[in-house]
């Protein structure tokens, strides 16, 4: 199982938005591909899968907060 | 730091053409500044309340103003002729991984630009954009794909505001002004883009 965090993406930053999930849980991904978007402070950051495989699971849904460093889904 | 003038491109090939030089950038190319005007679009960032749209999608359109989703942050806004469009595409692994201080380098640069022309603006703390008093003058809106920018800065020099008529800009209550409003005279957009690859050239990149 390889978990998908939220970056750090700067000083001072400690959460950001999910704005959307560019992929359905079970579906596969490709290494690179974008999983999904944080939002934080007007500027919009793709984060892609870390591998390739399967999401399994979605931990912060659109609209909700994720923590810096937290866990925002997982894939098989 | 390579500059294009693109002149008026439409949104979505301008667009398109950001995303290719992202992975350009990311692959090693030097970071790219991009200057254009786009024919009258609305997008709508990853925020965009429903409620920003003060008009039908069905009337917008019918006034030939084409309404598109995009990958950046913050809610609806408006390009239009005689808007001077930013498009710094930077690649952020060069410099410090920031999203904070990467948006305070843009609203500097902008609040500068202004200042040049002998316009106050200022950018109120807690918000992103640049206003001049009440009304905002410069929209900003930012994405990143492995830490390399685009999207960017819409600065109102000489647009139809009337226009904005049809939306909350950034979701918020605000009127938009420009340039032209301001000094009382249409302001060369050929003399604004000068300034700022200037600005961009002598103090951006420094601060990154």
């Amino acid at each position: 199982m390889i978990n998908i965090i939220l970056p750090e993406l700067g000083e001072g930053i400690t959460k950001a938005t999910i704005a959307c999930w560019h992929v359905k849980v079970g579906e596969d991904l490709k290494e690179g591909q974008d999983v999904c978007e944080a939002v934080t402070d007007k500027a919009s950051f793709v984060i892609e899968a870390p591998v390739a495989g399967k999401l399994v699971s979605i931990c912060v849904e659109v609209g909700q907060e994720g923590l810096v460093g937290g866990l925002l889904g997982t894939i098989e | 730091m390579i500059v294009e003038d693109w002149g008026v491109v439409q949104y979505s090939e301008g667009l398109q053409r950001q995303r290719e030089i992202v992975q350009k950038v990311f692959e090693g190319a030097p970071d790219h500044l991009i200057l254009c005007e786009h024919p009258a679009v609305l997008t709508l960032g990853r925020m965009t309340n429903q409620d920003s749209l003060l008009y039908q999608r069905h009337e917008i359109q019918e006034r030939g103003v084409a309404i598109i989703n995009v990958d950046r942050g913050g809610d609806v806004t408006l390009h239009a002729p005689g808007q001077l469009v930013v498009y710094p595409i930077f690649n952020l692994n060069n410099y410090k991984k920031d999203l904070k201080r990467y948006m305070e380098n843009l609203q500097e640069v902008a609040v500068d630009l202004l200042r040049n022309f002998g316009i106050l603006a200022i950018s109120p703390s807690g918000q992103r954009g640049v206003f001049v008093g009440p009304e905002k003058i410069i929209s900003i809106g930012v994405g990143v794909r492995k830490w390399v920018t685009y999207h960017g800065l819409g600065i109102n020099v000489n647009t139809d505001l009337s226009l904005f008529d049809m939306i909350k800009p950034c979701g918020l209550n605000v009127r938009m002004t420009s340039m032209q409003k301001i000094k009382g005279h249409a302001v060369p957009m050929r003399d604004v883009k000068v300034k700022v690859i200037e600005l961009f050239k002598m103090n951006f990149l420094n601060k990154l």
